[in-house]
């Protein structure tokens, strides 16, 4: 769970440009252009859920937004799938309980 | 609502050569992708493709994907991304995205939806940690992370080997690739370069419980014999990944929405809509390429691609019958020849079979 700078095929990685979001609460460094699980992951952070029922964590299943283990609340919103929702400045995200909660005053994503 | 000549479901392979195709002969094309790039899986793969010249062997996947998407935007294909197709019926397709809701009419519709990777259940299989080997892919060439510092990869076909190659050429640790049949499931060009590693491999043993909690720790391993577990052949293996490689289902739900005929191929994935030789479905003006239509690998996709796409521009009149016909053999014959050799030929009789089945119908 760490960042690949050097890459013997795809080359240094672009490091230069980054955002900052807000990860339950407390400030996240991201790459720009990162979707928001890969962000996460790059700091050791692997569990995106909790189930409803068992309250059971769930992280990165499919990477391709089919899944859906990887929701989490972003900006208000309940329900976004990670693994495909890319980073913004200042973007607000909570790790999901159950079915999670809208806050009052979301942005859509 | 749009209206426009032919609309595609999927900008992966199959999808953009459809889309040049069809826009080389002067039709206009809609290509909708729900991702906010197009492509699909090809800029993942960044190993080298096989085939011949013409399939461009010895080029990454992730080049060809560039220079496809470039072509199909030079050829005037308008591209929709972070549009859903939700909806999909006669001759339209209804598609949803950030600006809202539309219906796309189309003379023809072409589904290169792809398909998505099998799971497979044992005690733990859903802790933080189990993903499919192309999540891992994903993770490591596209998003330009580690999903894991230790990785034991389940399954040996050509997913399992690349992609534990991959991880290794990132920086992870592979502790063991298992496979619950005797021998190595893909090419030998891959496993060479795996057993060059030094990477282990678990040959007839499969996965018994992935130990850890919350995250990975651990798993238990069995030897296996006829695909059951042989008791007190149990030990376990440090790792906090596991990745699954065991074979991918064509995402086929749109063609089931327009009511298209099935057929089912355990071997080239599941439930496939069934098609003639120009890749149309038994609903008229519907095709289907690449694993929709049978998983295969994205050269044939790029190849069935190019078929429906002809073939469409063909049925709605942009493209005389002769040309068309000429283009279609040739394209038909480098099918062939990626169907070849001991993988190769399975899938060219089931394919075949398929052909058969449909012409049966007389629909």
């Amino acid at each position: 769970m760490s960042r690949i700078i050097e890459h013997p095929i795809l080359g240094p990685l672009e490091t230069e440009r980054t955002v900052t979001i807000i990860v339950d609460g407390k400030p996240v460094e991201a790459l720009e252009g990162d979707m928001i699980l890969g962000a996460l992951l790059a700091k050791g952070i692997r569990v995106n859920r909790v189930t409803s029922k068992d309250h059971k964590p769930r992280g990165l299943f499919c990477g391709i937004g089919r899944c859906t283990d990887c929701a989490m609340e972003v900006n208000g919103v309940p329900n976004v799938r990670t693994c495909v929702t890319e980073v913004e400045e200042g973007m607000t995200v909570n790790t999901q309980i159950g079915y999670g909660q809208w806050s009052e005053r979301h942005d859509s994503v | 609502m749009i209206q426009c000549d032919v609309v595609i479901a999927g900008a992966g392979p199959a999808g953009l050569a459809a889309s040049i195709e069809a826009a080389k002969a002067g039709a206009s094309v809609y290509l909708v992708d729900e991702n906010h790039k197009p492509g699909g899986q090809l800029f993942k793969q960044i190993h080298k493709f096989f085939g011949s010249h013409e399939h461009r062997a010895g080029t990454r996947g992730v080049k060809i994907g560039e220079d496809m998407c470039a072509e199909a935007r030079a050829l005037g294909v308008t591209v929709l991304l972070n549009t859903v197709v939700f909806n999909i019926g006669g001759d339209s397709v209804h598609v949803s995205s950030p600006v809202g809701i539309e219906e796309i009419k189309a003379k023809a519709i072409i589904l290169g939806t792809g398909a998505m990777e099998n799971c497979l259940s044992f005690k733990g299989w859903d802790k933080p940690g189990v993903m499919g080997a192309g999540a891992a892919q994903t993770m490591i060439n596209i998003n330009r992370v580690l999903p894991g510092e230790k990785v034991l990869m389940l399954g040996s076909g050509n997913v399992g080997l690349i992609v534990s190659y991959q991880l290794l050429q990132a920086g992870a640790d592979v502790v063991g690739i298992v496979e619950a049949m005797p021998k190595i499931g893909g090419y030998a060009v891959h496993a060479g370069k795996i057993r060059r590693e030094g990477v282990p491999l678990f040959l007839s043993h499969t996965i018994l419980e992935v130990k850890g909690d919350p995250e990975v720790s651990s798993v238990v391993l069995a030897q296996v014999e006829n695909f059951a577990p042989i008791p007190g052949t149990e030990f376990e293996v440090e790792a906090d990944t596991v990745c699954l490689a065991v074979g991918l289902t064509p995402l086929a739900e749109l063609a089931w929405m327009a009511g298209a005929n099935y057929t089912f191929s355990g071997k080239l994935g599941g439930f496939i809509p069934l098609h003639d030789e120009n890749m149309e479905t038994t609903v008229a003006g519907l095709y289907v390429a690449g694993d929709i239509a049978g998983i295969e690998e994205a050269s044939t996709a790029i190849d069935e691609g190019r078929l429906a796409g002809v073939a469409a521009v063909q049925k709605i009149g942009l493209m005389a019958d002769d040309q068309a016909e000429s283009l279609k053999a040739v394209i038909r014959e480098r099918l062939g020849s990626l169907r070849k050799g001991p993988f190769g030929s399975a899938r060219a009789e089931i394919k075949e079979s398929i052909l058969a089945e449909r012409r049966a119908l007389c629909l």
